[in-house]
C-alpha cells in the first residue's frame, strides 16, 4: 500500500471507530430519565 | 391516532434496532463498489461531507419528527407529517413513508432469501472445490436465469420462508420481536465482519496472478485521487450512498422513534446509531469484498466486474481458496452477515405499515403483520417471476432510489420552513444527552434542503456518462438512468409492448410501474379513509 493510502485509511477508520465508541459509551453512561420514560425494561412494574 | 401497547424495552435495544435498520446489504456491497467506481480514497471525502451536511441533519430531523408525531399517537409518516402543519396535503407526502417500505421490502426480502439459502449451502459445503464459472452458474440456476419467465422452485420456497420469518418477528412487536433480534444479531454481525476483515487484510499476496494482493485492493480503495473531488458525479454518488446507507427518506426512523417520549433523548441516540452504521460501512464494508477479490483475481478483474452480484457469484469461490474448514466458516460468516444486515432492515421496513394499520384501523398486531406479508408476497412475485425482464431493477429504482430523495426533500422543507426551524430545533434538543452544535440549526434550514434539492434536480437530468460539462458545450444527452430518461425510456430502441406477439421487456417495465403507482394510490386511499374516520370522531 502506498503511504498516502495507508494514512487516509488509518485516519478515517480510526476516527470512525473512536466516534462510534465515544457515542456508544456516552449512551451507556448517561443517567436514566425519571419514570415514566420510553423504555419498559427499567420499569418497577412491568 | 391511537394509544398503543408497543414500546421499546431498553435504550441500547432501540439504538441497535435503529443501527440494524441502517446497516443493510449496501454497507458491504454498494459502498465498496461505489468507492471503486468513483476515485477510490477520494470518494470518502464527499461521502463524509455528505454525512455531515445531509446525513446527520436528516437523522435528527427524522428522529424528532417521529417523536413529535408519537406524542399525538401517530406512528407512521402520513399523520406524523399531518400533525406538523395545518395544510392537509402534506400527509399525502407522508404516503411515501409507507409506499417506499412496501416497495423495497418486496424485492429486498428476495435478496435476503438468497443470503439465507447461501448460508445453508456454505454450511453444507456446496461450494467446496467448485470453479469460479460454475459458482456463477449455480447462482443463475438458483434464480432460474433462463432467458424467459423465472420459476425458481428453491428460490421461491426460500423467499416464502424468509418472508414468514420477517412477518413472525413483526407480529411479536417491537420489544419482543425486533429489539430481541437486534440485540443478538447486531453483535453477531460485527463479529462476522471483524473476522472477514482480519482475514482480508492479512491475506496479502496470494501468487495467483501478478497483482493478486489484497493490499493492492486496499490501496485502490484508499488512494486519494484529487481529480475526483472536482467531479460532480462523484459528489452525487457519495450523497446518494448516504441516503441508502442511513435509511433516511424512508419513514422507518420516524416509526421507530415515534414510541419515544418527549423527555427522552433523540440527539445522542441518532448520532450513536448513525456512527455505528458508519463503522460497519467504512471499517468493515470497505475491508471485505474488494481486497479479497483483488487478492485472488487481480485489480483489473475487480474494476471490470465490481458489482452487487459478486457477493453470490464470486465470494464462495474466493473463500474456497482458504481450504475447506475456513471456506465453510467464511461462507457462513459472509452470508450470515448479509442475512442479518438484510433482516434487521426489512423488519424496520415492515413497521410503518404495522403502525399505520394499528393506529388508523385498530387492527391487531397479528392482523397487520400478516396482511403486510400478503401484500409483500403479491408485490414480490413479479420481481421473482420476471426477474430477467427488469421488474426487480424497476422496483429498486423507483422505490429504493427516487422515492427516498423526494420524501427527504419534502420532509426537510416541512420541518425547517413550514413547521419552523425554531420549533424544530426545540424538538431536536429536547431531552438531549449531548450538546447539539448550534451551527446545525443553520445547516438544517439552508444547507440540507439545498443539498437534497441539487441531488434531486441532478437526478432528473443526469447527462449521459455523467458528463456534466456537456451541458455547457452543447453535447448534452439525457442519460437513460436519469429520472426523465427512465420515464421516457431513453435508450430503448424498440418501444412497443409486443414483439412478434410476445410481450417485450418494455411491457413488463411499464406494468411494474402501473403496479407501483397502484400501490401508491391504494395507500393514498387508505390515508383518505383514515382522515374521514378522524373527522367523524371529531
Amino acid at each position: 500500500m502506498s503511504k498516502e493510502a495507508l494514512i487516509l485509511m488509518v485516519v478515517v477508520q480510526l476516527t470512525v471507530i473512536v466516534l462510534t465508541t465515544y457515542f456508544f459509551l456516552k449512551v451507556l453512561r448517561s443517567p436514566a430519565k425519571s419514570e415514566p420514560d420510553s423504555y419498559s425494561e427499567n420499569d418497577d412494574i412491568p | 391516532m391511537s394509544k398503543t401497547n408497543e414500546g421499546w424495552g431498553s435504550r441500547v435495544g432501540l439504538i441497535l434496532a435503529m443501527a440494524g435498520n441502517a446497516v443493510g446489504l449496501g454497507n458491504f456491497l454498494r459502498f465498496p463498489v461505489k468507492a471503486v467506481q468513483n476515485g477510490g480514497g477520494t470518494f470518502i471525502i464527499p461521502y463524509l461531507v455528505s454525512f455531515l451536511l445531509m446525513g446527520i441533519p436528516l437523522l435528527w430531523v427524522e428522529w424528532s419528527m417521529g417523536r413529535f408525531g408519537g406524542r399525538y399517537g401517530d406512528h407512521s409518516t402520513p399523520f406524523i407529517l399531518d400533525n406538523m402543519t395545518k395544510k392537509r396535503f402534506w400527509k399525502y407526502f407522508g404516503v411515501f413513508g409507507i409506499f417506499t417500505n412496501v416497495g423495497v421490502i418486496s424485492y429486498y426480502t428476495y435478496i435476503e432469501s438468497w443470503t439465507l439459502s447461501y448460508t445453508i449451502k456454505s454450511l453444507k459445503g456446496d461450494f467446496l472445490g467448485v470453479p469460479l464459472n460454475q459458482v456463477g452458474e449455480m447462482f443463475d440456476h438458483y434464480v432460474n436465469i433462463s432467458g424467459g419467465i423465472n420459476l425458481p422452485t428453491w428460490g421461491l420456497l426460500a423467499f416464502i420462508v424468509t418472508l414468514g420469518i420477517n412477518i413472525y418477528i413483526l407480529s411479536r412487536g417491537l420489544s419482543n420481536g425486533i429489539e430481541k433480534v437486534a440485540k443478538v444479531a447486531m453483535p453477531l454481525l460485527i463479529i462476522f465482519g471483524v473476522f472477514l476483515a482480519i482475514m482480508s487484510i492479512s491475506l496479502g499476496a496470494t501468487g495467483k496472478c501478478a497483482d493478486c494482493n489484497s493490499h493492492i485492493g486496499l490501496n485502490f480503495l484508499w488512494k486519494p485521487d484529487a481529480k475526483s473531488l472536482f467531479n460532480p458525479t462523484v459528489w452525487l454518488e457519495a450523497a446518494g450512498q448516504i441516503f441508502f446507507t442511513l435509511s433516511v427518506g424512508m419513514g422507518t426512523i420516524h416509526c421507530y422513534s415515534s414510541y419515544l417520549r418527549k423527555r427522552d433523548d433523540i440527539a445522542l441516540n441518532a448520532m450513536t446509531a448513525g456512527w455505528m452504521n458508519g463503522f460497519v460501512e467504512i471499517v468493515l464494508g470497505a475491508s471485505v469484498v474488494v481486497p479479497i477479490a483483488v487478492g485472488y483475481l487481480g485489480l483489473d478483474w475487480v474494476v471490470e466486474n465490481a458489482g452487487f452480484m459478486m457477493a453470490f457469484k464470486t465470494m464462495p469461490f474466493l473463500f474456497d481458496q482458504w481450504g475447506p474448514a475456513l471456506a465453510v466458516m467464511a461462507g457462513v460468516a459472509w452470508f450470515g452477515l448479509l442475512f442479518i444486515a438484510g433482516i434487521t432492515s426489512s423488519l424496520a421496513m415492515g413497521t410503518p405499515w404495522m403502525g399505520f394499520m394499528q393506529d388508523e384501523f385498530k387492527w391487531s398486531r397479528n392482523k397487520s403483520a400478516w396482511t403486510l406479508g400478503l401484500l409483500v408476497l403479491l408485490m414480490a412475485l413479479p420481481t421473482i417471476l420476471f426477474f430477467e425482464y427488469g421488474v426487480f431493477d424497476e422496483y429498486d429504482y423507483w422505490t429504493g432510489t427516487v422515492s427516498l430523495v423526494v420524501f427527504a426533500l419534502a420532509e426537510i422543507i416541512l420541518f425547517a420552513w413550514v413547521f419552523g426551524i425554531d420549533k424544530g430545533w426545540e424538538e431536536i434538543t429536547s431531552g438531549a444527552d449531548m450538546k447539539v452544535p448550534f451551527v446545525f440549526k443553520f445547516v438544517i434550514k439552508y444547507i440540507t434542503p439545498a443539498f437534497i434539492l441539487v441531488i434531486f434536480l441532478a437526478s432528473l437530468i443526469t447527462p449521459e456518462g455523467g458528463d456534466w460539462s456537456s451541458i455547457f458545450n452543447g453535447n448534452y444527452k439525457l442519460s437513460s438512468q436519469s429520472i426523465i430518461g427512465k420515464i421516457l425510456h431513453v435508450g430503448e430502441t424498440n418501444k412497443s409492448w409486443f414483439v412478434n406477439g410476445q410481450p417485450s421487456k418494455l411491457f413488463f417495465i411499464d406494468m411494474s410501474r402501473v403496479l407501483l403507482i397502484s400501490l401508491f394510490a391504494g395507500i393514498c386511499f387508505l390515508v383518505h379513509q383514515a382522515q374521514k374516520q378522524r373527522s367523524k370522531l371529531k
